[in-house]
């Protein structure tokens, strides 16, 4: 790990006054994933600007219109917060269902956000990696294990994939992120944060140099209760999604009147999958639909040979979550 | 010079001479927090290669109830403080980056992978590892009892981690089913597969605390 000057503001305009620098800087909130890249050399800020110290960004509150989360509410809080398991039951499985119990205390929701892609090759310094030291090639895409890249969103210079659980369900149920820099604040759309790799990959998402992310907000809407986060993966738990959906409907004289599906583990951003969302509404969810839906989220899919399994694994995950949510839609309370 | 630096005290520098008459908020005294700038090229070296200790940063934590001040680089982890500073070689290095929970201690009463929290981050912080579970005369925490009476290690190299997310299990309510136990416990790896037996102790650990 390089050394880099290290800086601690106790309030937001601190922390602003301390992005006006020279000097290359990242934003430090839990770490999980920036001392991990650190250690790894995958980045190496001059320094850092380190806003887990300030208090007014930690709480989260929950009312008819909007649930606001601060960018630094701990994973686990929210992940165990029993109101919002009523309100929005995708929004806390997928808490829940990353990382392990030690990470989720750690992390905060504004860096889950930003979390970082898995790809070993951009971890790993001696590969290749257009998203890490632009042009230099890709490794994954040269003969490289591509069992966890992208299938959806992806480049000809990178397939890496966004790796995050929280934010297939921010997507679904159409979050704004606020974020504040030293010319102000502005609101922007959950679905517009992530930017796919294009030419660019380096470029992840479309916030500017000094802005930070200071809250989470998510409109309250009918589809919430019948909402299901649904994660497959390589074992039990703790580990990265193969494929995952976090998905929300609602009924009305027994079909579908609003859909909301998006897709994890198989996308170069969170991945919402309109298409198939506007093939359900209108229509009588069973199983036979259900696999349909499915199907139609994945048929813009660019596997690669290791990824090729994700296409049928997300169309039945997709199925799976969606007749887990019209059970929850139906119950009564 | 000293290792702390105000942000709006730094004499003129070039590459950063615009910090200096920046006036800090005074929103920072207000909750008695100050805001700690620390550069990097403030922290020297003594002639013979070694840093020189008065140029580091200094934290202070409560360590097993016992208040500590360190003297830390920013790059340094909780784990490399605990271990090659106060001499606590009770948690362990296994992976290093967080998957293998072997350096689980409490933090502020949390279980967190001391391998991916800096040091100088969590100044005024309350830290507790396998050291500080037995009473003052030596008799073990219930939940040490329990993985000895259940042998739940075999190596027992990450026992030290699994004992601190054991009992933070149970803290945080997560232990009503042994599903529930092994899913709040899968950051802890081990690789001697003695999960059944560490499923049983922290099982009996929470059995003990309803009937008593």
């Amino acid at each position: 790990m390089k050394n880099f000057s290290y800086i601690q503001p106790t309030t937001l305009d601190d922390a602003l006054r301390a992005t006006d620098t020279s000097e290359q800087f990242d934003i430090l909130a839990g770490g999980t994933t920036m001392v991990d890249l650190l250690k790894l050399d995958a980045i190496a800020p001059e320094r850092i600007i380190d806003i887990s110290r300030i208090a007014s960004l930690e709480g989260y509150t929950f009312d008819d219109e909007n649930l606001r989360f601060g960018a630094l509410a701990r994973m686990s809080d929210v992940g165990d917060d029993k109101t919002l398991a009523q309100i929005c039951p995708a929004l806390t499985e997928s808490l829940w269902k990353a990382a392990s119990s030690q990470l989720r205390h750690a992390a905060r929701l504004g860096g889950n956000i930003l979390q970082r892609t898995r790809c070993p090759y951009f971890r790993e310094t001696h590969y290749a990696c257009n998203k890490r030291n632009p042009g230099s090639g890709c490794a994954a895409l040269d003969g490289g294990d591509t069992g966890l890249h992208a299938i959806l969103g992806g480049s000809e210079q990178c397939v890496a994939m966004y790796p995050g659980d929280w934010a297939q369900a921010l997507i679904a149920f159409d979050a704004v992120v606020t974020v504040v820099s030293s010319k102000g604040t502005r609101l922007i759309e959950f679905a517009d944060l992530h930017v796919p790799p294009g030419d660019t990959p380096d470029i992840e998402t479309t916030l500017k140099e000094g802005e930070i992310v200071t809250q989470i907000s998510v409109p309250v809407s009918a589809a919430m209760k019948g909402s299901h986060y649904l994660k497959a993966r390589e074992r039990e738990s703790y580990a990265f999604a193969s494929a995952s959906a976090a998905v929300g409907v609602l009924e009305d004289g027994g079909v579908i009147t609003e859909a909301r599906i998006a897709l994890g583990g198989v996308a170069s951003i969170p991945w919402r999958a309109r298409e198939a969302e506007e093939y359900l509404e209108g229509v009588r969810l069973d199983e036979a639909s259900a696999f349909e839906t499915g199907r139609i989220a994945f048929s813009e899919a660019n596997p690669l040979e290791g990824s090729a399994y994700k296409i049928k694994l997300g169309a039945s995950v997709v199925a799976g979550a969606l007749l887990t949510a019209q059970k929850r839609a139906r119950q009564e309370g | 010079m000293p290792a702390d630096s105000d942000l709006d005290s730094r004499p003129a520098l070039s590459r950063r001479s615009f910090l200096t008459n920046t006036a800090i908020a005074g929103g920072a005294t207000a909750v008695g927090l100050k805001t700690r700038v620390v550069y990097a090229d403030d922290i020297k070296n003594n002639d013979d290669g070694l840093i020189a200790d008065d140029t580091l940063p200094k934290v202070q934590l409560t360590v097993n109830g016992q208040k500590r001040t360190l003297a830390v680089e920013p790059r340094t982890t909780l784990v490399e403080a605990l271990r090659d500073t106060l001499g606590l070689t009770g948690t362990k290095i296994g992976c290093n980056h967080g998957q293998c929970g072997a350096c689980t201690v409490l933090l502020d009463g949390r279980s967190v992978n001391a391998c991916l929290v800096l040091a100088l981050s969590i100044d005024g912080s309350d830290v507790t590892t396998v050291e500080g579970l037995s009473d003052p005369v030596g008799n073990l925490h219930p939940m040490q009892s329990a993985f000895a009476e259940h042998d739940a290690f075999q190596c027992g190299y990450c026992t030290p981690g699994q004992i601190l997310s054991a009992i933070s299990c149970i803290e945080e309510g997560h232990a009503s089913t042994s599903d529930e136990i092994r899913e709040y416990m899968s950051g802890n790896l081990c690789r001697c597969g003695a999960y059944p037996n560490i499923v049983a102790a922290i099982e009996s650990v929470r059995d003990a605390k309803v009937e008593g």
